[in-house]
């Protein structure tokens, strides 16, 4: 695979972020007007409801992001693609980061809805679990020197803690939980009425390509990290080392 | 299968040798169960309560605290290389450790938990119950443990993360045991839902949990 070369890949994410950036703010620009100008407030809660234009696409990020990273962390163990590791170390941080949004706006939503900021109900407990494991998979590679040594114990406990994003899923379903039930994917298809479902799904989309630039910022960075690492080792060992080499 | 059992009697002769991890690890039950009430008030009909989950966290705690030992000495000395050229798969040498763990320390523990109960005012009619679902749950936090411990392995300062990384893979087996234990305390049936999936955890970390514990040997060998 081309892609599998990091200067290859350098290249083509130099090629699509501008246009994704671009892409990213048009359907930030559409969401937002939507979210707040478009959509109606709730009989019932007002304004706050809201809130839900960011708090689900937050939360929708935190598991497709610890997914990513499971997928990435199979083709790092399975078939040692090269960029795998860089992928799944790039992503910790922004899946982290959009964890703990969602869990914050949710909070934030939790105290005019149902009066309290947490609840331990088992939608709320299974999502910290989920920022757990994202704080366990960041202390493991910060721990391990060897970025190889520390990708492949990365990619294990990845893929063990992969068992936690269905019972997210399904947690409102399987437990009496306080949490809003499942109402957007449904096998009855999503119950909510389109002058709300569109204007989230706008911001979802909006959001999800935000992570996508985020991540292949954070790529790049982490690819330079690494050839930076490798030209001063060589440095160190007296040697003289082509940049490309090192890439 | 008797390299297997080879392995696993050669890990409990070393424990009984060294003594100091059965002993350690319920001497630090005692005295997590001794703070509780300290920092819970005497109150015994609180601690009757709470005596459930205080007595299924400091279960768990002192797993842990045994944990980042499992491989430790073996790779310190290189047997561990050793025992991953021999005949024995490392899934299975992974498997002979955790088992190992769970006879020389959870066991004494889910035992001795009764003497901890009575610190807790927790009723002697539930006593049963409480070492039945200690007994059926604990397999899980050794076998839990050791994907933790062999990830952590050759870390320095791996104690600290190797609960960071393995209580949350404990939170479900605490949740089902504290629950199967309150149903049977409540007059219910011992064999509950819960008590069943508590009992599938042990199973499947028994068979899975090997398998990710070995990948994690064997990515600090390279």
């Amino acid at each position: 695979m081309r892609l599998a070369n990091p200067t290859e890949f350098m290249a083509l994410a130099d090629a699509i972020l501008p246009w994704l950036i671009a892409l990213t703010a048009a359907l930030f620009a559409v969401g937002v007007y939507l979210a707040f100008f478009v959509a109606p407030a709730d009989y019932q809660q007002g304004e706050t409801v809201r809130i839900m234009f960011i708090h689900v696409p937050f939360a929708w990020l935190a598991m497709m992001g610890y997914s990513l990273i499971a997928l990435s962390s199979i083709g790092s163990l399975i078939w040692r693609h090269p960029l795998a590791d860089v992928a799944a170390k790039a992503a910790l941080p922004i899946g982290a980061s959009f964890t703990l949004l969602a869990l914050i706006t949710g909070a934030l939503w939790g105290k005019p809805m149902w009066g309290a900021y947490w609840v331990w109900d088992a939608r709320l407990t299974s999502v910290l679990i989920l920022f757990l494991l994202y704080i366990g998979l960041i202390g493991l590679w910060q721990a391990i020197e060897d970025p190889s040594r520390a990708g492949r114990a990365a990619a294990i406990l990845a893929i063990v803690g992969f068992v936690n994003v269905p019972i997210i899923k399904f947690s409102v379903d399987w437990w009496n939980t306080l949490h809003q039930g499942a109402s957007v994917i449904r096998l009855d298809g999503p119950s909510i009425h389109p002058s709300i479902l569109i204007p989230l799904l706008v911001m979802t989309a909006a959001f999800t390509l935000l992570y996508f630039v985020l991540q292949l910022i954070a790529m790049k960075t982490e690819i330079l990290r690494r050839r930076v690492a490798a030209l001063q080792a060589a440095r160190a060992s007296g040697a003289q080392a082509s940049p490309v080499a090192a890439g | 299968m008797s390299a297997f059992v080879q392995l696993m009697r050669r890990d409990l002769r070393l424990a009984l040798r060294e003594g100091g991890t059965t002993g350690t690890a319920l001497g630090f039950f005692l005295v997590v169960v001794a703070i509780l009430p300290l920092g819970l008030g005497p109150e015994l009909k609180l601690l009757a309560r709470l005596a459930p989950g205080l007595l299924w966290i400091a279960l768990l705690l002192s797993a842990l605290l045994s944990l980042d030992r499992l491989f430790h000495n073996d790779a310190d000395d290189g047997s561990l290389e050793t025992l991953a050229m021999g005949p024995l798969p490392l899934e299975a040498v992974a498997a002979a450790k955790a088992l190992a763990h769970w006879l020389t320390t959870c066991l004494p523990l889910v035992l001795a938990a009764p003497l901890m109960a009575v610190l807790l005012n927790l009723p002697i009619e539930a006593f049963g119950a409480l070492v039945l679902t200690m007994a059926v749950g604990s397999p899980a936090l050794s076998f839990m443990g050791a994907i933790g411990a062999s990830l952590t392995l050759g870390l320095r300062r791996g104690g600290p993360l190797l609960a960071l990384l393995v209580l949350p893979l404990y939170m479900p087996v605490l949740i089902f045991g504290v629950t199967a234990l309150t149903i049977a305390m409540e007059g219910g049936d011992l064999i509950s839902p819960p008590f069943l999936i508590l009992l599938a955890l042990s199973l499947a970390a028994g068979v899975l949990a090997p398998v990710a514990a070995a990948a994690a040997l064997r990515a600090n060998f390279t």
